[in-house]
């Protein structure tokens, strides 16, 4: 799922009807690897359900695509955005907490109350759980609920031109908040131990192979649909706005538009996609509890972005699977001192990568010239065949819009 | 002189470093050895996070039990083989190893846990896996899974007698301080129910998130209300403050006391004698408990760990949880949870802290209660204690606590 790394190469192409008529001009685009890259990703993802132990490797994999769904959401914010948003930990807990409250019901049976609830004293159901008996009420509120928070937070926050660092601390102040609320309200929210203690979601019994495999491409399937619509909304004029705005607020803001309105979409965007990939954990994990949503963990979901490669849609996705699948591996095999692995990890990436994993390939296609020149050795220089598809535009050359690709202050405005 | 460029290439040198670390180690465990002379047992506790400090001692006695249990030959004639897992003080990835020992592992049992919030988080996963955890902390009670075995004190065995005690003592206006999580919370209904029935007076009740350290507005209330005695239910670094404030505030255990159900041994070494000294705690075993047993186990302790280490309830009970499931699977003659289930009734075994009597119709365990006095020396000196060990109530159903009819349902 590496296409958006294509970007720098598709965009200006795009630009360009193709010069040349044809099926090989059609088929052999400068895209063309990036689309082989993609299709055998899916194919791999089609693969994964029979070849991963379906009692434990499998819904672990699903983990990590239900963090990957966040993560799509934390780069259009954050990497197109420009809104560093440290407190996606509230939406993933919007979206886990209104499922977790319908699987809790549906497990009580009606008439009952959860099991927490009687332990601490509360009888009888409060009215605020009741619409979720409703399957559909639940999935509504997984939806919906993300969208009003983000909207009304966006509106006030980026209207009084909020930014920066002041913007990720009231998202981080935000999740705290919220992370006491639960912990406190035991008799409603569970308290610390959370919501857990499911046996089936939506028909699908957790507990046997066949379940977890539906599950793995309930998953699967999300995130490929959001991954699709999120590249969309990157493409089209409001993504291109957004970055417009992540590189230069006042200008666009004197062109005419009203970056609150645009800020405030995106931001709900990513809320919806943090809301919904925290619906889907629950079932997967079997538990939702405060300590998932608390601050650490939302900065981990952001360092997972940045791991993967913040400008890129793809790199969000790579990042969650290679962080969550490093944090598995490093604490099975050094369950004493797996942090250290982890905090090697994110140091090494940052430092060395600054566009993430992502990045690789920019970054070496730029990197080895210029290392080849200080050496000294010179390369014959490639020319396109004649009557091919015209040669990509040097990297230097693609527009500043295009992420990733953007100038070096603009990357560093965030 | 080639910096930007070097640094440029950089990744290519990291990502395979990396990838190396994450599938040589993968291949490691993936490849282990499964041979059929050793049973896998798991090990599950928080070795990393806030609650590393407390159960990296439970793992180290029951690591201890193990090669204790193997160097007199093994369990079936079979070694025992710890697999050691961290629960990282985060629940969700307590299920996630609890999964990984049952379905990867194969172990027979798992022995882990210490905070309720754990125990719960894993319970789905060993009743849907039908699998075993022994659970060896005290508890808040009412629960009761088929699935788990707790060796740790249930209420009736704990909280229960030392509201007793502090009748018994005259103590007639309680404070409550406790940590914000279902434990303390539980607990102080218990309480505020047994205070009903009996007299007692509830000055106030009080929680501190778990963690914070902003404990100077719970003392001032304290100071104000003048209790007879605080009943403490605060866990981890809330009591540090806790006591460094009482002190401060010229509060010491002659003026009001505390008793404390959150406190050991180690804890008693982490707060600092000086602000511990003369109060009250509440377990079924100190390290001074008088039994040959346990002065076995707190020799081998120290000698496996260091002199300097000292022994609590908690650890003796995961020491108890490892040996009582020894017992239970030879007298079952194989380690099958159905068959180890149903032959742990009865099962009665010398353990540190006297003779141990499985229940088999809770999975808990008899015990006896002691209230403790914390002296000069950082260790716990007995002060009383119940008639023998006490018939484990998880739900408080029994004759002897009619006024606790309304707390489950």
């Amino acid at each position: 799922m590496s296409a958006p790394v294509a970007d720098a190469a598709e965009a200006p192409a795009a630009g360009k009807p193709a010069t040349s008529g044809g099926w090989r001009a059609r088929v052999v685009t400068p895209q063309l690897p990036w689309r082989v890259v993609f299709i055998v990703v899916l194919a791999l993802g089609l693969l994964a359900p029979f070849v991963l132990d379906p009692a434990f490797r499998l819904p672990l994999f699903t983990k990590y695509l239900c963090y990957a769904i966040v993560g799509v959401g934390i780069a259009l914010a954050w990497g197109h955005g420009g809104m560093l948003t440290l407190g996606q930990g509230l939406f993933v807990g919007l979206g886990g907490y209104s499922m977790g409250m319908y699987l809790k019901l549906h497990e009580a049976g009606p008439g009952n109350v959860p099991d927490f609830m009687s332990w601490s004293g509360v009888e009888k159901l409060p009215a605020f759980w009741e619409p979720f008996r409703n399957p559909v009420v639940a999935i509504i509120g997984v939806i919906v609920l993300p969208i009003i928070v983000a909207t009304v937070l966006g509106l006030l926050v980026f209207r009084q031109r909020v930014r920066g660092a002041y913007f990720a601390i009231l998202t981080q102040a935000l999740t705290a908040a919220f992370v006491i609320l639960l912990i406190g309200q035991q008799g409603y929210t569970g308290g610390t131990n959370g919501l857990t203690n499911f046996g089936s979601f939506f028909g699908i019994n957790l507990f046997e192979a066949n379940g977890q495999r539906k599950l793995y491409f309930v998953t699967a399937g999300v995130l490929l649909v959001i991954f699709l619509l999120l590249r969309l909304v990157v493409a089209s004029r409001f993504g291109r706005l957004l970055l417009a705005i992540r590189d230069g607020e006042d200008r666009v803001r004197f062109l005419g538009y009203d970056p609150t309105v645009i800020k405030t979409i995106a931001f709900a965007i990513s809320a919806v996609t943090a809301s919904v990939g925290g619906a889907l954990i629950v079932p997967v994990v079997g538990i939702i509890n405060p300590g998932m949503l608390d601050i650490v963990p939302s900065i981990e979901l952001v360092i997972a972005v940045a791991v993967g490669g913040r400008y890129s849609l793809a790199g969000a996705v790579i990042g969650a699977v290679v962080v969550n699948w490093a944090r598995t591996n490093f604490s099975e095999d050094y369950p004493s001192g797996w942090t250290y692995f982890q905090g090697a990890l994110f140091i090494g990436v940052i430092a060395f990568l600054p566009r993430g994993i992502a990045g690789i390939v920019p970054q070496v296609r730029d990197g080895v010239p210029v290392l080849l020149k200080r050496l000294g050795i010179t390369l014959p220089t490639r020319s396109g065949p004649p009557g091919g598809p015209p040669a990509a535009p040097p990297p230097g050359g693609a527009p500043v819009l295009i992420p990733g690709q953007g100038t070096p202050e603009a990357k560093e405005a965030v | 002189m080639f910096g930007k460029s070097w640094r440029r290439l950089a990744p290519l040198a990291v990502l395979p470093a990396l990838l190396l670390a994450a599938c040589g180690g993968s291949g490691d465990s993936d490849g282990g050895s499964s041979s059929s002379d050793t049973i896998k047992v798991g090990l599950l506790h928080s070795l990393s996070g806030t609650m590393a400090i407390s159960e990296v001692t439970v793992r180290d006695s029951e690591l201890l039990a193990i090669e204790e249990i193997n160097k007199k030959g093994g369990v079936l004639g079979k070694q025992l083989e710890p697999v050691v897992e961290d629960g990282a003080s985060d629940w969700p990835t307590f299920a996630e190893k609890a999964k990984k020992l049952i379905t990867q592992d194969e172990v027979a049992t798992v022995f882990g846990g210490w905070t309720s919030a754990s125990r719960k988080a894993m319970l789905p996963v060993f009743e849907g896996n039908k699998a075993l955890l022994w659970y060896p902390v005290q508890y808040e009670g009412l629960e009761q899974s088929p699935y788990i075995f707790y060796t740790g004190a249930t209420t009736n065995q704990q909280i229960v007698p030392a509201l007793d005690y502090l009748a018994e003592e005259g103590k007639k206006k309680v404070f409550l301080v406790g940590s914000d999580y279902v434990f303390p919370r539980t607990a102080n209904k218990i309480i505020k129910a047994y205070a009903e029935a009996n007299g007692m007076e509830i000055l106030g009740e009080e929680y501190l998130p778990l963690g914070s350290t902003e404990v100077s507005t719970i003392v001032n209330k304290v100071q104000q209300a003048k209790p007879d005695v605080v009943f403490n239910t605060l866990n981890g670094d809330s009591n540090v403050a806790f006591f460094k404030q009482l002190k401060s505030a010229g509060i010491g255990p002659d003026q009001i006391p505390t008793m404390s159900v959150s406190i050991a041994e180690e804890e008693v070494k982490a707060i600092g004698t000086e602000y511990l000294s003369g109060h009250y705690v509440a377990w079924n075993y100190y390290q001074t408990t008088d039994t040959p047993a346990n002065k076995t186990f707190v020799e081998a302790f120290k000698a496996k760990y260091g002199s300097d280490k000292v022994t609590s309830d908690p650890m003796e009970a995961g020491y108890n949880a490892v040996y009582l499931w020894a017992a239970a699977v030879e007298k079952a003659g194989t380690t099958d949870v159905e068959a180890v289930k149903k032959a742990s009734d009865g099962i009665v075994i010398d353990l540190p802290e006297g003779k141990v009597t499985i229940d088999g119709a809770t999975q808990h365990v008899y015990k006896t209660a002691r209230i403790g006095l914390i002296g000069d020396d950082g260790q716990i000196k007995e002060v009383w204690a119940s008639d023998g060990p006490i018939k484990p109530d998880p739900f408080l159903k029994g004759a002897d606590y009619p006024w606790a009819s309304g707390l489950s349902s």
